[in-house]
């Protein structure tokens, strides 16, 4: 199955924060790097960058099915039938399932891309394998 | 039928409309009344000193029972009421096994309150639908349900004429009748009993919920006492509650985030170190079945032993490998990732009247493969689950069935009893046709199945009244309390274990104290003090689950990083602070582990006081066989000679040489029932009762609980 993910390059990450921001911006209309679904980490000489690998360990723990995978095989989830218990959240081996107080449910990136054309470095990218 | 055409058949009897409350901080402070016998709904605004002195859960169903009984009402009293309520912390999401009803009555096997605890989809739904809980008093005089309905403010008294009464039959047909399409079905939950329910005393209630990877309506049993025979003997079939859709803040929490962050840490914890500790959410409870082998704790033959030779037949790795499906989420409530509510898929049935079904069968969980299996000499796993099965949907509990027929099986084998009394039945350990032809039996109201349906306690007079049984050694081997018949642990050598199921308010079931690993195989409690103190605390805290709607499992059969180096590990300090946390965040109420205590002791004296009431609740009433203190007869102690034989050296100071293993029988039974009243002495000491295990005045006041009606039951006993 195609699989259409987020790719990243630390090595090239200056942990700017733009990816944080431009995702939380058009997910939550807010500048926030707590409300984004990627996650920059600055670490002693180098960035760390926590993205999701569409792997579908969250979809697998789901006890309502409510995290599905579509036809570009991006792992998304379903707000209505979302039970908000987190479970996804503490199984991601990737800790890229986000969440945060303001919302009921979860949060993950569906490999929009958004981030990969705020980047200034070309750290992070959008390929289909 | 179709279940349109059931549908169509029902008759409605009574109609209640409401408005349903939202609820704040965990409650909705309403209870709701149904009487099936003059079909009478009502609602109860529950009050605050009520709320403050009971909690919820067991508390309420305590205190509600009290009120509705009187000290003559028997089980099958018109009065006797099923009460159920989940707790303020139930129906979060967040956090593993919060999910759990309690449910009390007068117990046909007891004659006292019973409470149990189940998992399931309905005590969240009857708080999300407006009620804290739910009495159901009267009789019906026809087959009834009970329809609650929280999207439409609207409950109903319906007659049934054409369900199936069988557990796994009614669970679906009721799921699908009352869901408008698949999808709602998740939002249905339903309780019913079983044909067996009608003809035992062991009745069990299953709450369900639907599993929608199996798109089957899966069973959780509220197991003990005979619930299933309480609602049965009023003729209602079920009771099914729809509920809105579910939602991570529907308790509308004090501080969503603590509770957040609690439940995810939590689910970390689980992820990351499960599969190296118990496996629960490969195995679930079933997990301990290696362990107590490996310990001599398994009882084989009605507790005569620890362990057998055939045992790892029905060993871990068996069910895993062979039977339990992997990888699906089996919580029995939203949010709980040590999953333990494990499955079979497709199992096809070989007796019974549901022969060649495939069917979904839950569990099997530890005590059914140890008492329907290794308790009546049966290895065979397939059998195990048939019994599991059948045991479920007939509704019958699975502890009381297997100790009850491992019970019968000594008594057949003994020549207490014979074929012309169990009517052909080769009621020898290992048989598997006659354990199963038994339990098609009790369904059917039947035979011997009837009469073991009736439990230990009634047995061993039939026995001796009809059969001519010596009264006294049926006493030693009929390994049950209060009426009520042992889990499945053998405890001869933890005397701390025998406490632990002696001094249980309900009768020797497991859930208030587990004490065998820290007493016997660690020795963290060795002199009577320790002991007295871990029966106090224990008790206590696992008290303080079923008051708040959680389950005990998350508690310790998964420990975080670090747990062998705190203070006190057998306590599992962070997470009693996970449990601090929870009440914070539901209630803004900042308690200590004191607290706790203190919380749960308010309702287990109430208990304590209310079995005093019904006629039981004192120190004559916690006596152990002595099947569960030691060796029985010359079989069992030379099976395990050595181990009494250093006993009696090094703890009795008697030396073995030379006597007979009769004299040594009696020198060591009289050395074990002087530690057994010793250890009753500091226990009641430390729970603030008198020596006949009376609750005192002083410790009733101290904890606020000397209510006038509670005073009124004690003064006659001090």
């Amino acid at each position: 199955m195609r699989v259409k993910r987020l790719v990243k390059d630390e090595s090239k990450c200056i942990g700017c924060g733009k990816c944080e921001e431009a995702c939380s911006q058009a997910y939550f209309k807010e500048n926030n790097p707590e409300k984004s679904r990627v996650r920059v980490t600055a670490m002693e000489n180098w960035n760390k960058l926590t993205i999701c690998t569409q792997c579908g360990a969250c979809m697998e723990v789901c006890p309502t099915q409510a995290l599905k995978r579509d036809k570009n095989g991006v792992v998304k989830l379903n707000k209505n039938d979302c039970v908000g218990c987190f479970m996804c959240v503490g199984f991601c081996p990737e800790d890229a399932m986000m969440q945060h107080d303001d919302e009921r449910e979860p949060f993950k990136c569906v490999a929009c891309g958004i981030c990969t054309e705020a980047c200034p470095t070309g750290a992070l990218s959008i390929i289909e394998f | 039928m179709e279940n349109k055409e059931m549908r169509n058949k029902h008759k409605i009897l009574m109609e209640y409309k409401y408005e349903p409350k939202s609820l704040k901080h965990g409650y909705t402070d309403k209870m709701l009344y149904v009487n099936v016998g003059d079909n009478r709904i009502e609602e109860k605004d529950i009050p605050e000193e009520v709320k403050e002195k009971f909690i919820g859960g067991k508390g309420y169903g305590m205190r509600y029972l009290w009120d509705a009984v009187n000290p003559d009402t028997k089980w099958d009293s018109e009065e006797n009421e099923i009460v159920m309520s989940a707790g303020p912390i139930a129906g979060i999401t967040q956090y593993p096994g919060t999910g759990k009803t309690l449910v009390c009555s007068i117990s046909p096997m007891t004659d006292i309150p019973i409470d149990s605890n189940v998992g399931g989809y309905v005590g969240p739904y009857l708080k999300f639908s407006g009620w804290d809980g739910l009495e159901i008093q009267g009789k019906a005089k026809e087959d009834v349900i009970i329809v609650i309905d929280g999207i439409e403010g609207k409950i109903t008294i319906e007659t049934a004429p054409e369900e199936s009464v069988d557990g796994h039959l009614l669970g679906e047909q009721l799921t699908e009748m009352y869901a408008k399409d698949e999808h709602e079905k998740r939002q249905i939950s339903v309780i019913t009993a079983g044909t067996a329910a009608e003809h035992t005393r062991m009745g069990i209630l299953n709450f369900s919920f639907y599993d929608i990877r199996r798109k089957v309506a899966r069973l959780k049993q509220a197991g003990r006492g005979g619930l299933g025979t309480v609602l049965r003997n009023k003729k209602v079939k079920g009771v099914v509650v729809k509920s809105k859709p579910v939602k991570g803040d529907l308790n509308n929490p004090f501080d969503q985030s603590i509770i957040n962050k609690t439940g995810i840490k939590l689910h970390k914890e689980i992820a990351n170190h499960d599969h190296e500790q118990n496996n629960m959410h490969k195995i679930g409870t079933a997990a301990l079945i290696d362990t107590m082998i490996e310990f001599d704790l398994l009882p084989v033959h009605n507790f005569q032993y620890g362990t057998h030779k055939d045992a790892v037949k029905m060993g871990n790795k068996v069910f895993i490998n062979k039977y339990l499906t992997q990888g699906m989420v089996d919580g029995c409530w939203y949010g709980c990732s040590l999953a333990c509510a494990k499955a079979v898929d497709d199992f096809e049935l070989k007796t019974g009247p549901y022969k060649g079904h495939k069917v979904v069968i839950d569990g099997p969980e530890y005590e059914n493969a140890a008492g329907l299996g290794a308790n009546c000499g049966i290895f065979n796993p397939e059998t195990i689950l048939e019994l599991n099965f059948y045991c479920d949907t007939y509704g019958i509990d699975t502890i009381s069935y297997g100790t009850s027929t491992a019970f019968a099986m000594e008594c057949f084998e003994r020549g207490i009893i014979n074929k012309e009394i169990t009517g052909g039945l080769e009621l020898k350990f290992g048989n598997e046709e006659a354990s199963l032809e038994l339990i098609h039996q009790m369904s059917k109201g039947e035979g011997f199945g009837k009469v073991v349906g009736q439990g230990i306690h009634r047995m061993k007079k039939i026995f001796a009244e009809e059969h001519g049984a010596d009264p006294d050694f049926l006493f030693d081997i009929g390994t049950e309390q209060k009426g009520l018949e042992y889990a499945e642990y053998v405890c001869k050598e933890s005397l701390a274990q025998q406490g632990g199921f002696g001094f249980t308010n309900k009768g020797p079931q497991h859930d208030e104290a587990w004490l065998i690993v820290m007493d016997m195989v660690n020795n963290q409690i060795p002199t009577f003090e320790d002991k007295a103190e871990a029966l106090h605390y224990y008790p206590m805290f696992r008290t303080w689950f079923g008051l708040l709607g959680l389950c005990k499992l998350p508690w310790n059969d998964i420990v975080p990083e670090g747990n062998a180096k705190t203070d006190e590990p057998a306590k599992i300090p962070e997470h009693v602070q996970n449990y601090l946390d929870l009440y914070y965040g539901i209630t803004g109420k900042t308690i200590t582990p004191e607290d706790m205590v203190r919380q749960s002791e308010k309702v287990y004296n109430f208990q304590r006081v209310f079995n005093i009431r019904m006629g039981k609740g004192l120190r004559a009433n916690d006596k152990s066989p002595y099947r569960m203190m030691g060796p029985v007869t010359k079989e069992e102690y030379e099976s395990r000679q050595e181990r009494y034989d250093s006993q009696l050296k090094e703890k009795v100071g008697v030396d073995p040489e030379g006597k007979s293993t009769e004299e040594k029988i009696k020198i060591l039974r009289e050395y074990r029932y002087d530690q057994y009243e010793q250890l009753t002495d500091a226990v009641y000491k430390r729970r603030g009762w008198s020596n006949n295990g009376v609750p005192t005045k002083e410790k009733l006041q101290d904890l606020g609980m000397d209510l006038p009606e509670v005073l009124e039951v004690i003064e006659k006993h001090l």
